[in-house]
């Protein structure tokens, strides 16, 4: 028998293109007859959320504390200088965290107080919207997380977020992180970061480590349980989120509080 | 055929690219892989094994790491439950790296021989206690 | 056709040699970029999109432009685009190209590229751009070449290339909108927050194409036996003309609405790029120079007397084009990140590993320019032999 030279070809690719599906079937295909399972001690929430209780924090010491343990423990890089900076938690005084908010006639205290910033968890977040391969997710309990694996570094999300939370890594952070925890992976340059809740350590049955330092300034817990921390102080006292006319629905709220409410 | 001084001098030119890695290779013998499993937790261990088969391990330890990966990170799963029943933390670092470390005679061993370079270690630390050494 | 390209003059392989020198020298430095990360460039947390990205934006609208010569001749029967389209569409083909290279120069980790392919995401914008971009590279390419092959053999073009043809109308629109798109829908940039931002892409995207086509289309007349003839010029002229005063009009709303509401959001950016803002000012300079170049041209445009003299009209082009392209390949970017979130300035300034790269890549589309240039004006110069012949 003897076939055309088209024949041929066309056989020959069809048996290509098989044997190129076949292997990628082999790549992929997943033997282990196995169950995930979230670990029992864990703390499980619908919603995340916290509340900065700005009233508490009165020294220098107590915004340092709870940036230092966030750095430490995240393996957070200081390269000294704005252009490659890296930031999770970090503060600023009134008028740049609430831009639209500020008045002149505010209570000197609250023009000049810092405020504790960080990722604001977003119910709605365009950070999760914009990215091209859901490296940046919403997990189920609200935490928006970070996969530092699929990042293609587009830095889109940056763009998307309105509050500045995001950071990417210009360069090799590794270098310029002073006291490397062990315990926790860094990232490498191209990827972009932020805070991550501490989400690590809420699967440990931990709270956030910020929290645990702050001596009451940072509350955190599940703002779907009426009985929770949160849940508490919301309805007693007035908050403020930040940008909350953007429709991001961000879940960490801001009580600044006057004297009638200390 | 026509131009066959051409094709044939095109052919030949292809050939000697395409063949490149096997002549210049030849003559150097590259030692067996052998990665070693003589670490203090592995020797102490009563039960030499890993969280499956050394088979299955061998083979597919990297879509495992993958789907390690998406459950501890994407999902919040980090318990995995393996083919014999028994329940392992989820963890890279903290716990593959427990038994095996000895990165340089266990993982490089491997990925060295088939030429990879695998990007696990430009994030995750694979010596823990000799991190802050490392600079 | 392409062995066309293997053929030419001592000028022809000159310019062929300098451009893969430049691209050498971009690559030389994208490795170090490679290798360091992109901190190599003026970008920072702030200003986290700058020059790549710019000319990304700005070339997505010269490809897009092509649909100029397309609506004409296939929409409306407009004989005379007849052998310049091919000019057009080809360079759609070399802008998306750079397109693709823009993106990829980029990326943080462009080895991971294949990610967007492996978890689809129809909910970014950036998902579809990368669908659109390639497609209307692939409809470019796969018209362009079609034709010009039926056109050497004078026979017309397959009858399966006419829808191709007619997809390739909306396609054009949408790979400018959706790349509008990725501006125009994030909440906290109210620089770019604006219904209008693909309107006003896609004007000024009419403009800087056929501008830059018109300066080819001279330069071809110049440097080969193809003349690509007074009208067609003219005919873009007059689409250049009408595009950049639509654009310019555009622009003007922008302001009406930012300063005229006064909110602060709104106004801070063009405050920024036109005045300056707390102290900096590094855009002001060339933003000016933007908008002069604009009513320079646009006058030159206008008066008929002028926009007929094509050394002036090569002039208002060239303007054109540079106007648009500090407009929209460098302001348009900067503009939406200063203030940043915290209404505080950081400036960005291209650095030199930065600027080369994108020199770079600017001479792969050159070089693709060249060669697709080539082939069609070789098959061009063949028919005008044939027909002396002939006569």
């Amino acid at each position: 028998m003897s076939i055309s030279r088209r024949d041929f070809l066309k056989i020959a690719g069809i048996s290509s293109l098989g044997i190129g599906f076949s292997a990628t079937d082999l790549l992929w295909k997943n033997a282990e007859a196995v169950e995930y399972m979230t670990s029992p001690k864990g703390l499980k929430a619908k919603r995340w959320a916290m509340v900065v209780d700005v009233r508490k924090f009165k020294t220098e010491g107590d915004y340092k504390r709870v940036i230092d343990i966030c750095n430490r423990i995240h393996n957070v890089p200081d390269f000294g200088n704005t252009k490659d900076e890296v930031k999770w938690i970090w503060t600023d005084t009134f008028e740049h965290v609430f831009p639209f908010q500020q008045n002149k006639y505010l209570p000197e205290t609250v023009q000049e107080k810092p405020f504790v910033l960080l990722c604001n968890h977003c119910d709605n977040p365009p950070c999760v919207r914009v990215c091209p391969t859901q490296a940046t997710f919403k997990m189920k309990d609200g935490i928006v997380a970070q996969d530092y694996h699929r990042c293609i570094g587009c830095r889109f999300c940056m763009a998307a977020c309105p509050f500045g939370a995001r950071s990417f890594n210009w360069r090799d952070p590794r270098p310029f992180i002073k006291h490397v925890n062990p315990d926790f992976p860094t990232r490498t340059k191209g990827v972009v970061e932020k805070c991550n809740f501490c989400v690590e350590r809420l699967e440990k049955g931990l709270r956030p480590a910020c929290v645990e330092v702050s001596n009451g300034g940072l509350i955190f817990g599940d703002l779907a349980d009426p009985g929770s921390e949160v849940r508490k102080i919301l309805s007693t006292h007035y908050s403020l989120r930040r940008k909350a006319e953007l429709g991001t629905r961000p879940s960490v709220f801001y009580i600044i509080g006057g004297d009638e409410d200390a | 055929m026509y131009d066959a001084g051409k094709i044939i001098i095109g052919l030949i030119i292809f050939l000697a690219f395409a063949t490149f890695p096997f002549y210049s290779n030849m003559g150097k013998a590259v030692a067996k892989p052998d990665p070693k499993l003589n670490t203090p937790v592995i020797q102490q261990m009563k039960v030499k094994q890993c969280v499956e088969s050394k088979k299955f391990m061998r083979a597919k330890h990297m879509q495992l790491l993958i789907n390690w990966r998406n459950a501890a990170l994407r999902r919040g799963e980090r318990l995995y439950k393996g083919s014999d029943g028994r329940i392992t933390e989820i963890s890279l670092q903290n716990q593959c790296l427990r038994c095996h470390s000895n990165k340089r005679n266990f993982c490089d061993e491997c990925h060295n021989y088939v030429a990879v370079n695998p990007y696990c270690w430009d994030c995750h630390f694979y010596a823990p206690k000799e991190a802050n050494n490392e600079h | 056709m392409l062995e066309k390209a293997l053929t030419g003059s001592r000028r022809y392989w000159g310019w062929i040699f300098f451009l893969l020198a430049v691209i050498g020298v971009g690559f030389m430095f994208y490795l170090r970029q490679f290798a360091y990360g992109l901190g190599i460039t003026g970008m920072s947390r702030d200003v986290s999109w700058g020059l790549y990205i710019g000319q990304f934006t700005f070339l997505v609208g010269v490809a897009a432009s092509a649909v100029m010569l397309v609506v004409p001749y296939y929409l409306h029967d407009f004989k005379k685009f007849g052998k310049i389209l091919i000019l057009g569409e080809f360079l759609a083909v070399a802008s998306v190209v750079m397109c693709i290279f823009f993106i990829m120069v980029d990326m943080g980790q462009p080895m991971r590229v294949m990610n967007i392919v492996l978890h689809p995401t129809p909910n970014s914008i950036m998902f579809w751009d990368a669908i659109v971009l390639n497609g209307y590279l692939l409809l470019n390419i796969v018209i362009g070449w079609t034709t010009l092959g039926a056109d050497r053999k004078e026979v017309p073009p397959p009858t399966w290339v006419k829808p191709l043809i007619y997809l390739s109308i909306p396609w054009a629109i949408s790979i400018h909108t959706v790349t509008a798109f990725l501006y125009a829908g994030l909440p906290g940039r109210p620089f770019w927050l604006s219904a209008i931002m693909a309107a006003r892409f896609l004007a000024s995207a009419f403009a800087a194409g056929p501008a830059f086509l018109i300066i080819l289309a001279l330069l071809v007349r110049k440097l080969t036996k193809f003349d690509p003839g007074k009208e067609p010029i003219q005919a873009l002229g007059k689409i250049v003309t009408y595009a950049m005063i639509t654009s310019v009009f555009f622009l003007i709303l922008e302001v009406f609405t930012a300063f005229y509401s006064q909110i602060p959001g709104h106004m801070l950016s063009f405050e920024y790029l036109y005045a300056g803002l707390d102290g900096f000012g590094k855009m002001v300079p060339i933003m000016w120079i933007s908008t002069v170049l604009a009513v320079v041209a646009i006058i030159l445009l206008i008066i008929p007397g002028t926009r007929k003299n094509e050394s002036i009209l090569a002039f208002a082009c060239a303007a054109v084009f540079v106007s648009l392209w500090i407009d929209k390949g460098f302001g348009l970017i900067v503009g939406g990140f200063v203030p940043n979130p915290f209404e505080r300035v950081t400036e960005y300034w291209p650095t030199l590993p930065e600027t080369i790269i994108a020199i770079g890549v600017w001479a792969i589309g050159f070089l693709v320019i060249t060669v697709l240039y080539k082939v069609a004006i070789s098959v061009r110069e063949e028919q005008i032999e044939s027909e002396s012949n002939t006569h």
